[in-house]
């Protein structure tokens, strides 16, 4: 995979992981061009589209569209069914997660995306094990927000 | 420590890989590291990896990585695979022990149970992404040579196919996603070893079922899918069974990247039979088009009309159909070409003027249109002057009413037109002559026009009919070229074109088989049309045959990387001895001595045309030849196995992986006994090689199969009688007495077998003539095998006493 990215219906950038390096500059213009091309496809369209030799593989969920953009030979299949998985993740650990929760809580979400994804490709695939490895990682949190006083929605 | 490998991974610079490049693996396959550390630890690898291959050594640690693939914790197993499928896509050698485990860790999912997996199965469908991983790293190698782990792929392969017909055990779209994952995967496994038949046939049906499902994702990735399948020839025919329906979601989609997808697929399926049927489609969906995509059509119906049009006047039509539809979106390309056919083609000539004629008068009419009119009307407007309608002066009147919405270098174009017509019609001067001098041409603010109206106003009013003639003579049919439209079409597409690569090796070799006027009367068009592309024996891209004959008197060494590039040679074969003519390029160094392997391979070519004359590490060279009476053609491929390129003191360089064909003519001018030398010499990695072999060519090559009866067989025998014309071998087989072999090698010869003649029926009679430029030497032949003892007697006599000695000798050492 080469970036995700979760955008909302009004075209705000709500996440974004890049898995290629690029220049600042670069991030912005393709995200906003993206954007724009996702957005404007109507409801019933397929669900994969051809993007500037990149393939892109976008789903809608609510209010939310989760992107990412695959190389030539990845499955497109697959990577709906890594969307797919990533939010039942976020599902199981907000509780009947929405828009809301990844705002507030983006850390988390990103946390959790990292323990499933690296470097583009799929690490971990059991739920569980995900899971309990962001369980791990929050009792270690646990003190710092006790010191700092921070709401955790 | 997990964080620690994220951080790494997720930046992956050069430094990174740099510093920590050595403690990676061995985190990685050190028996005490935690599991989850072992997948991050191994995504981390990949990272770098991608990043800066070099710095990442996977020497020592292969095995053992390999062996991650065993590991019972699936989450490793899942990052372990990625690396390794990108390693072996890198270096495929060294993982191939790879491909067994990953068979059998593959079977061990499929034909699991539902409960085994327990936190893996996702839906019902147990561990999808590992599987599809699997597949994905399986199809880094070609099918597996060993029959047990083969029979096992083939089992899986055909149980992920009959799950897909069973019914779903869950409605939900995730489960069936999750199915059809995995068995797109396993179909474009199959499509890639390409080998198995009913598998492949399977694969064509089911996706033939997809192409009518209710969900748009499925139809979108079946077509896409059917596009590979077209090209592999088994299941080429299964492909086309589908055809109406393709065209069906052509009309019907209302998702443009699906209907794009069934262009695409049309264009991959057509081939001769339906060609008309597929052109007429797209150029009907061209008129709906989505204007991103439109040159890409245009491009590619050009090609299709091209490559199948048995019927030149409906090529014609379909390019001119084209440029009415499209015409902002047809490339210069596109035209060029079909007035170089239209030349070429004497047949089609008067239609097509006919036909621009009448598209002309057309009121809107596309500049382009315009353009390709005018240059045809130039050409052969006299063709349709007879029909009052088409006078010359209502051809440059139509011409001329067009002109000032022109721009300028169509404008440039009709005055050359012009010119051509006064040459033509020459009751047209006087009115072509008044525009011409009219101000608005000989004082045009642009260059190009002034200067063109100036020049063909003077040659008009001065040159005599024979000058004009002369210089305005009938253009001359094109030298066949690569088709710049199908270059065109891969630079838009880019490296992911894979049904238009595969189309290129065929097209190529229909295009020089196109009207290639001016070849050699020896060397007929029916030679020159074998598609030598598609003999690609490295499955590479070959670069454009170049062929010509400059003929270098008598060099039995042909330099062939000399100063003058890779143009053809004809070596002169000329009887014993390396004659002391000045070799071509006075800058190339000694040519090495002949390799030993040199005389077996000859060998190996006596009865044979085709081959591979040589292989090391760096290079592998294999030959294809045609012969005819005393003339011979044989294409050299040069095939580079490294990623080097390799260059020569002069140009041009091959790149690595690549592929390059050089063309040799010869003739024979009389017999002869050495072979001609072919030598070597390029630039690898800094250290200069050389490389001698022997050409191939001998002297029953030029031999001619003469048919005769047994009366005028031993008539002639008869009188070959004398001593020195018969020549005589008894020598032990060295091969199986097999009668279809012997058989075969003896045509293979080039002499024709002649049944019946001998008394004995295990002998073996042939007879031919030898074809040189000197003289015709006939050569019967008498083979005698004795199969108790394992021994042959030959006998052979000829004409020529040189002759027969040295067919004698060759031939012994083929059996």
């Amino acid at each position: 995979m080469q970036f995700m990215l979760l955008f909302s219906r009004q075209g705000k950038l709500r996440l974004q992981k890049w898995y290629v390096p690029l220049a600042d500059k670069e991030k912005k213009k393709i995200t906003r061009e993206l954007v724009q091309t996702v957005l404007a496809r109507k409801p019933k369209m397929c669900s994969f589209l051809e993007w500037r030799d990149l393939k892109v593989v976008y789903k809608r969920y609510a209010s939310l569209y989760f992107c990412c953009a695959i190389e030539d030979q990845d499955n497109e299949l697959i990577t709906l069914e890594i969307i797919h998985r990533y939010v039942e993740l976020l599902d199981k650990y907000f509780g009947s997660v929405c828009e809301l929760d990844i705002i507030f809580n983006f850390e988390k979400a990103y946390f959790i995306l990292d323990e499933f994804l690296l470097g583009g490709e799929a690490q971990e695939t059991s739920k569980k094990t995900v899971l309990k490895a962001i369980e791990q990682a929050d009792l270690l949190q646990e003190p710092r927000h006790e010191y700092f006083n921070v709401p955790v929605y | 420590m997990c964080l620690a490998l994220h951080c790494i991974a997720n930046v992956g610079s050069r430094e990174m890989a740099e510093a920590f490049a050595g403690e990676i693996p061995r985190i990685l396959v050190a028996g005490d590291t935690m599991d989850s550390v072992k997948q991050s630890a191994a995504l981390c690898l990949l990272r770098l990896y991608k990043a800066s291959p070099d710095l990442v050594l996977m020497g020592e640690w292969t095995s053992r990585v390999v062996h991650l693939l065993n590991d019972q914790h699936m989450g490793v197993v899942t990052a372990a695979i990625s690396l390794i499928t990108c390693l072996s896509s890198k270096n495929p050698d060294e993982f191939k022990t790879c491909v067994s485990l990953a068979v059998s860790r593959l079977s061990r999912i499929v034909s699991s149970a539902s409960t085994d997996l327990q936190d893996y199965t996702y839906y019902f469908v147990p561990a999808p992404w590992l599987s599809c991983k699997l597949l994905r790293l399986l199809q880094c190698y070609p099918p597996p040579e060993d029959g047990a782990v083969k029979g096992r792929l083939v089992e899986c392969l055909e149980t992920i196919l009959n799950k897909a017909q069973e019914p779903p055990k869950s409605k939900k779209v995730q489960h069936s996603n999750a199915k059809n994952a995995i068995l797109f995967e396993a179909i474009s496994l199959i499509i890639h070893y390409d080998s198995e038949p009913n598998l492949l046939v399977r694969a064509c049906n089911q996706l033939g079922q997809f192409l009518q499902h209710r969900e748009t994702n499925l139809r979108y990735l079946a077509l896409e899918s059917m596009c590979t399948l077209a090209s592999s020839e088994f299941s080429h025919e299964a492909v086309k069974t589908h055809i109406e329906t393709v065209i069906n979601a052509l009309k019907t989609e209302r998702d443009v990247s699906v209907r794009q997808r069934a262009a695409d697929l049309l264009y991959a399926m057509c081939d001769r039979s339906n060609a008309k049927q597929i052109v007429a489609e797209m150029l009907s969906y061209l008129e709906t088009a989505d204007y991103s995509i439109r040159e890409e059509m245009v491009l590619k119906v050009a090609i299709l009309a091209e490559k199948y049009a048995v019927d030149y006047s409906w090529y014609v039509d379909t390019i001119l159909n084209l440029i009415r539809i499209a015409g902002d979106y047809v490339s210069e390309e596109v035209w060029y070409r079909v007035i170089q056919i239209v030349i070429n083609r004497d047949d089609v000539q008067g239609y097509a003027a006919k036909t621009v004629f009448e598209a002309l008068q057309a009121p809107a009419c596309h500049e382009n249109m315009v353009k390709v009119g005018g240059y045809i009307l130039g050409e052969f407007g006299n063709l349709i002057a007879g029909d009052p309608r088409s006078s010359p002066l209502v051809q440059f009147n139509l011409l001329h009413s067009k002109f000032h919405l022109c721009s300028v270098p169509t404008r440039a174009l009709l005055l050359s037109a012009y010119i051509k017509f006064i040459n033509l019609f020459p009751e047209t001067k006087a009115t072509i002559q008044e525009v011409l001098r009219s101000d608005s041409q000989i004082r045009n603010s642009d260059v190009e026009l002034q200067q063109r109206a100036v020049e063909y106003l003077k040659l008009s009013s001065i040159a005599s009919t024979d000058v004009l003639a002369t210089v305005l003579e009938e253009m001359p049919p094109f030298p066949e070229r690569e088709s710049s439209i199908l270059a065109k079409l891969k630079k838009k597409k880019g490296p992911g074109a894979v049904s238009v690569e595969l189309e290129d090796g065929k097209e190529r070799g229909e295009l020089n088989g196109a009207g290639e006027r001016g070849a050699d009367a020896a060397i007929a068009a029916s030679n020159v049309s074998t598609p030598s592309p598609s003999a690609d024996l490295l499955g590479l891209r070959s670069a454009a045959p170049i062929s010509g004959s400059t003929p270098s008197a008598g060099s039995l060494l042909v330099d062939v990387f000399s100063e003058a590039g890779p143009t053809a040679s004809s070596a002169s074969v000329n009887d014993d001895g390396f004659l002391s003519s000045a070799p071509p390029s006075a800058a190339s160094e000694d040519p090495a001595p002949p390799l030993p392997e040199s005389e077996e391979l000859l060998n190996k070519f006596v009865c044979k045309n085709n081959g591979v004359l040589f292989e090391n590490q760096l290079l592998q060279i294999g030959i294809k030849s045609e012969y005819r009476q005393n003339l011979g053609r044989m294409y050299l491929f040069y095939g580079n196995k490294t990623s080097v390129q390799f260059t020569k003191p002069v140009e041009p360089l091959v790149e690595g992986g690549a592929q390059v064909q050089q063309v040799i003519n010869i003739e024979c001018l009389t017999d002869f006994v050495d072979a001609p030398l072919l030598n070597i010499k390029f630039r690898y990695g800094g250290a200069l090689q050389n490389i001698s072999l022997k050409l191939p060519v001998t002297i029953n090559k030029f031999f001619q199969p003469t048919e005769m009866a047994a009366a005028d067989f031993f008539q002639r025998w008869k009188q070959l009688s004398q001593p020195q014309q018969e020549a005589q071998k008894i020598f032990k087989a060295t091969h199986g007495m097999d009668t279809e072999v012997l058989k075969a090698k003896l045509l293979g010869l080039g002499t024709a077998l002649l049944e019946n003649v001998d008394p004995n029926p295990e002998n073996y009679v042939c007879a031919g003539v030898i074809q040189t430029k000197a003289q015709q030497v006939g050569c019967l032949l008498r083979l005698e095998p004795n199969a108790q003892a394992q021994m042959y007697r030959l006998t052979l006599r000829s004409s020529k006493d040189t002759v027969s000695q040295r067919v004698c000798d060759l031939l012994a050492e083929q059996f």
